[in-house]
């Protein structure tokens, strides 16, 4: 082994307990941010997960400006035969053709505006968790049914039910009033309170009819295998459109920026309090490499008396703390790790958890999710602070008088 | 040839309210291959020209030349690497590094040269065998006598062959037996190597080993005679 490495490996010993306690500050804040990032990127994945699973996707193919006006001309045309066309490219059975009206829906006692989609009956339950969710009755069978599925709260407030017929009033693609009986077949719970009570469902060639589309639609709904396949099986989706047809592809981030931005905002709160952990484990380190380099003044002083410049003394220094920030990092990982895997099998959960996953449509009990990236994160985030707060030290031997340090004691 | 010049050297230092002369227009020669003693009482101004000499302090005013090199004129990198190349100390407390061994403690200075692990390997065994400490080479400096420990720095301070040697009262730390055997070991050194010494010591058993003894009292040279060595 190198001279030096020899040096700052014997070194970081001279005062065990010391560096035996510094590094335990290390590997406490590492396991610590391990555990926190591998559950942070957990729960991210689920509430992603669920949302998109509900009725976004992975990604849309639209008529351009619809994302942002939803206006009922902007259409795909031939949106089944784009969505087949696709499907078969693809050799992917998770795409589904959507339309998309706004119309008024009325029972024999009540009126509520609702967003109605046409949905493809075979397809849709690939794409969106709805179909799955259906409490009472049933899903749909034929495209051209004259059916309704509804959310629970909807069907409340309408006082109807199963069997019972309801009347749409709204406006075609063509700007024709647009108008339909149809019956309820059945009734879903997302337990979303605005999905359940804003929107009802319809089979596609239904929905074509009753509002004039003529074949066309408003979405073509795509799922990649997984989150991180979404930007190439976007770029693949955008070489298969028609060219004559002037479509765009949104992917979920553009679809629901609301996710995104509450994702970046709790990464904003939680890198806060991170920042503050790595701060402190700094603060241990400086403190035990000042208090190592003031108590080898001497010594420091004499093998400069030799010839050795002050820099290559500092890159001593940075090497013993390395030296310790590995330690730390290696056993925090291995320990976060292992923290975190438990948790992966048994779950977390607390008092009061069930109410606020609620809210972001997630279930009551979090699996944090381990991966190479969240267990060497935090690690490598202190390991990098710890030399910066080494750095001082290092930098403070470039003022040490060799005379006035071989006199120390 | 000249190994060591200082021309109208001048250090002051304050000490409370009080300025001490450490050096007061100091001027002396020392050719290549000589063996000098520096005597003084304490406070005479000898560690301090050791100093001046070896780049560790500047003077106030005045010349020091290293063979052909302006110390005084030099960085603190330039000094650094001028003690590396040319300059071997040996000090009155030892002062190894504690956490390695005899052998490693020699190596050090050759592996900050750049020298490679084999010669520095090789280079080191033979000098610790030179200055008597064979089959002591794993033995960190806590496990050896005084003597033993200034014969591993000397070994420290020759291994590199450098031109010129500082010691600053190399034997106060000894008994008398062991610095009898520490000057032999520097009279031989000086006569095979033809090493330039320069032993700073108010040992008087010391200035019978050395040719040339300067004695200093109050930063001035007041005696430079030329003897012959025991």
């Amino acid at each position: 082994m190198n001279i030096v490495l020899r040096l700052a490996w014997r070194n970081l010993w001279r005062h065990s307990r010391r560096t035996w306690l510094t590094i335990g500050a290390m590997v406490f804040s590492n396991t610590l941010l391990v555990f926190m990032i591998s559950l942070q990127f957990g729960m991210y994945a689920l509430m992603v997960d669920n949302t998109l699973k509900v009725f976004t996707g992975h990604m849309q193919v639209q008529a351009p400006g619809y994302n942002d006006d939803q206006k009922m001309r902007q259409v795909v045309p031939d949106v089944a035969g784009l969505a087949a066309s696709l499907r078969e490219s693809l050799g992917s059975d998770e795409i589904a053709a959507r339309g998309w009206a706004f119309g008024l829906a009325s029972s024999a006692e009540r009126s509520y505006g609702i967003g109605i989609y046409g949905v493809e009956p075979d397809f849709e339950p690939r794409v969106s968790s709805i179909p799955g969710l259906v409490t009472e009755g049933r899903f749909f069978t034929d495209t051209n049914d004259p059916a309704i599925v509804v959310g629970a709260v909807l069907a409340r407030n309408l006082r109807a039910t199963i069997g019972d017929e309801i009347t749409l009033l709204g406006t075609g693609v063509d700007g024709s009033f647009a108008a339909a009986v149809v019956t309820i077949v059945g009734i879903f719970d997302s337990s979303v309170v605005d999905l359940d009570r804003s929107i009802a469902l319809m089979p596609l060639g239904a929905f074509q009819d009753v509002f004039f589309m003529n074949g066309a639609g408003h979405q073509v709904v795509l799922f990649a295998d997984s989150l991180s396949a979404v930007g190439t099986l976007r770029r693949e989706v955008e070489g298969l459109l028609p060219d004559g047809d002037d479509l765009v592809v949104h992917d979920w981030d553009a679809l629901q920026p609301g996710l995104k931005q509450a994702i970046q905002a709790d990464i904003s709160s939680a890198f806060f309090m991170y920042a503050i952990l790595v701060i402190l484990v700094a603060f241990s380190v400086l403190n035990t490499q000042l208090m190592s380099v003031l108590e080898r003044t001497r010594e420091f002083g004499i093998v400069m008396a030799l010839g050795l410049r002050a820099g290559r003394l500092g890159r001593l220094v940075m090497l013993e703390t390395a030296l310790m920030g590995f330690i730390g990092l290696i056993l925090g990982a291995i320990g976060g790790a292992l923290v975190t895997s438990w948790f992966t099998a048994n779950g977390l959960s607390f008092p009061g958890m069930q109410e606020m996953a609620a809210q972001f449509n997630l279930p009551a009990r979090v699996y944090p999710s381990v991966s190479f990236l969240s267990a060497l994160l935090g690690p490598l985030v202190v390991f990098l602070f710890t030399l910066l707060a080494a750095a001082y030290p290092a930098l403070r031997l470039h003022k040490v008088r060799i005379v006035d340090a071989m006199r120390t004691n | 040839m000249t190994a060591v010049r200082c021309v109208d050297l001048c250090k002051t230092y304050r000490q409370g309210d009080e300025d001490i002369k450490a050096l007061d227009h100091l001027s002396i020669e020392i050719d290549s291959g000589d063996f000098v003693c520096l005597m003084s009482p304490s406070g005479g101004g000898k560690t301090t020209l050791l100093n001046a000499i070896g780049g560790l302090d500047l003077p106030d005013s005045g010349e020091v030349w290293v063979g052909d090199q302006r110390v005084d004129r030099m960085s603190k990198g330039e000094l650094a690497d001028l003690r590396l190349a040319n300059i071997g100390f040996v000090f009155q407390a030892y002062n190894l590094i504690p956490v390695l061994t005899a052998q490693e403690n020699v190596e050090f200075v050759m592996q900050v040269q750049g020298v490679p692990s084999a010669e520095r390997r090789s280079k080191s065994l033979a000098i610790l065998e030179e200055v008597g400490l064979e089959g002591l080479e794993s033995r960190r400096p806590a496990e050896m006598s005084g003597g033993q420990q200034q014969r591993v720095a000397v070994a420290r301070a020759i291994v590199s062959r450098p031109e010129l040697v500082l010691a600053d009262e190399p034997t106060a730390n000894l008994d008398s037996r062991t610095s009898a055997e520490l000057m032999e070991l520097f009279v031989a050194l000086n006569e095979h190597h033809n090493t330039t010494f320069v032993i700073a010591t108010h040992d008087q058993s010391v200035m019978k080993y050395t040719r040339r003894l300067v004695r200093m009292r109050d930063g001035r040279i007041v005696e430079d005679i030329a003897q012959h060595a025991a």
